[in-house]
């Protein structure tokens, strides 16, 4: 089934007048709105955080480490979501936290599920003890939940957003090494790899021309999917105090005080952090499944 | 299938054991060693010379070539025996078990309660697929994966104060001595975890249930006349429970992840609150002992559920 659908593909865009490169992307973009209204949904709410990171200076009203206001101001016309304990602008903070959520949501998914999936071709296509060795090893880091080996990274290092990206990337790794050798594999069983290995294609020809490209979407995927869990580990962190330095303003630390012992002064400050990382994780998510549908349809719907 | 047994019991030991390796070259590769993080540490105060660098590394038998310092660790985690804390000196080992207790308490009453919650959501959701339920459930299970359980947490705890003015109890109060005291306290931040846990359950039973009933049996059991409730309990849930159950041991993991966050808001005199400590402290042998013991409870419920799975799943059992 899935074979014909891929042929009918190919037939109508042969038929088809190629159209330009510019209105066939609008067709696609608007297909995907169409068929995908979460997926667009998530693509929407990922667009506003990328367009809030990077406009944070224009956007925020106030310098988010000065003190204008009264500490736990409640939002009112000048201090639109309010105040913290120490007189901040939350809202000011909030803007130049999405900074901080993308910039270590990307730099983890970039390096970690680059490297995993380097190391998942490689050692894959390695086999033998060396496959197994480092099987063995997956399986023992996947022991471990991503948070607390974060944690563990966390005690040995000084807190940076580089050392946060270290220690998220190094949670990580194990599950994603796990995914894409199950990809490899299957994808060493197709007819085209044994073709290639027919014609006597060295190996890093068929990983480079036939098993990488075909790595393409599952990375995609991967990468959305663990941008979310990335938001989350370095909020958790910030939270317990160990992760960003709670002089720059991350969603995760801004929840500290409120959490505490300031149950009773300001609900504001509980609210709109943990709002902006629920909506951006739901945001990628949404996104990841979408992309998963379009690009894997064996795993729609589940 | 006792070779099927006899093999993933003897895959648990290597496994176990690189655990010990991973765990115990992290912190004796960084940069500087635990001396000279409590020579220079916030606490240490004063000045340091080489000469009191070198005893303190004498003392703790960081002088010793590295494979020695793990030797002479893993024997006494083979004993039993943790070590000492190197910021208050004393062996942490018997504070360990009795905080991981409390921790594996509420992590097993949120499994509990996900579980409860979770198949039936699931089943509903598969059963009538496409369906409004189908749908709001999805939602459900979308925005409890999306909610950082702290989150949940904080509001769980503004929604109390600000509604009903009550809020648990912080006294701790032991199981066996007192156990509504206890129920009350851990019921709510068991309540937290699950709903996130529940999430993924949920999703997880939907497509496990979706899968199941595409099978030739199913369709056999409907056309001999079964009743709709016997075919879906009796065919279909069991054969869909299965990998349900799997799953979930797998995010045990996860969910110890979540549980240590939830008992710093909830105050939970956990192995969460000693792990932060410890963090903070840079207090190496407990931070590895916390590890150790995440990585051991995992690994041996991961056996237990591929062993039960040896003998509940048929194909495996014959084989």
């Amino acid at each position: 089934m899935i074979d014909q659908t891929s042929e009918q593909a190919t037939l109508t865009r042969e038929a088809l007048p190629a159209p330009g490169i510019a209105s066939r992307t609008w067709t696609n973009l608007l297909r995907f709105i169409r068929t995908k209204p979460l997926g667009a949904v998530g693509g929407f709410i990922v667009l506003v955080l990328l367009f809030v990171a990077v406009l944070a200076p224009v956007l925020a009203p106030y310098d988010p480490r000065s003190t204008p206001a009264a500490p736990w101001e409640a939002p009112n016309s000048t201090y639109l979501l309010g105040a913290d304990y120490v007189g901040r602008d939350v809202l000011s903070r909030l803007i130049y936290g999405a900074r901080i959520s993308l910039y270590v949501g990307m730099g983890s998914v970039v390096v970690g599920i680059t490297v995993s999936f380097i190391l998942g071709v490689a050692l894959t296509y390695a086999g033998g003890i060396i496959d197994t060795i480092s099987q063995r090893i997956v399986d023992s880091l996947m022991s471990l939940p991503g948070l607390l080996i974060a944690l563990a990274i966390m005690a040995v290092v000084t807190p940076s957003l580089n050392t946060v990206i270290l220690a998220i990337v190094i949670g990580m790794i194990a599950p994603v090494i796990r995914t894409v050798r199950s990809q490899v594999l299957s994808l060493r069983e197709l007819d085209y790899v044994t073709a290639a290995l027919a014609v006597g294609a060295p190996p890093w020809r068929i990983i480079l021309r036939h098993i990488v490209p075909n790595c393409f979407a599952t990375y995609l995927v991967l990468a959305t999917y663990y941008l979310g869990f990335a938001i989350i580990i370095e909020s958790s962190l910030s939270f317990l105090g160990v992760g960003t330095p709670p002089d720059q303003p991350s969603w995760g630390g801004m929840l500290v005080r409120a959490a505490s012992a300031h149950v009773k002064s300001g609900p504001w400050l509980a609210i709109f952090p943990g709002l902006s990382i629920f909506l951006v994780v739901m945001g990628f998510n949404l996104l990841g499944d979408a992309l998963r549908d379009v690009f894997d349809p064996r795993l729609r719907g589940r | 299938m006792s070779q099927y047994l006899i093999r993933r019991l003897l895959l648990f030991i290597p496994t176990m054991l690189l655990a010990t390796i991973l765990v115990f070259a992290l912190f004796s590769i960084v940069p500087g060693d635990a001396a000279v993080f409590l020579l220079t540490g916030e606490d240490a105060g004063g000045r340091v010379t080489n000469e009191d660098f070198e005893r303190l590394r004498k003392d703790l038998g960081l002088d010793r070539p590295i494979y020695v310092q793990y030797a002479d660790w893993l024997w006494g985690v083979l004993r039993g025996d943790l070590g000492q804390s190197l910021y208050y000196g004393t062996p942490f080992g018997f504070e360990l078990i009795e905080r991981f207790a409390r921790t594996f308490e509420l992590a097993a009453l949120a499994i509990v309660m996900a579980f409860v919650a979770a198949v039936p959501l699931g089943i509903l959701s598969a059963m009538k697929q496409d369906s409004g339920l189908d749908y709001a459930s999805r939602v459900i299970a979308l925005i409890g994966i999306a909610m950082p359980t702290f989150w949940i947490g904080v509001l769980v705890i503004y929604g109390l104060v600000y509604g009903t003015g009550w809020l648990p109890p912080l006294e701790y109060a032991h199981l066996w001595e007192d156990p509504v005291q206890n129920l009350k306290l851990m019921l709510l931040p068991a309540a937290v975890i699950g709903f996130h846990d529940m999430a993924f359950t949920a999703r997880v039973t939907r497509s496990a249930m979706l899968e199941v009933m595409r099978e030739d049996y199913m369709r056999t059991a409907r056309s001999k006349g079964l009743r709709e409730w016997v075919v879906v309990g009796r065919h279909a849930l069991k054969n869909a429970l299965l990998p349900v159950i799997t799953v979930s041991g797998y995010q045990f993991g996860r969910l110890l992840g979540g549980v240590i966050i939830v008992e710093q808001i909830f105050v939970v005199p956990g192995v969460g609150k000693f792990l932060i400590d410890a963090i903070n402290h840079r207090d190496f042998p407990v931070i590895q002992g916390v590890i150790l013991m995440t990585a051991a409870v995992v690994l041996l419920l991961n056996l237990i559920i591929d062993m039960l799975y040896g003998i509940l799943d048929p194909r495996i059992r014959y084989s």
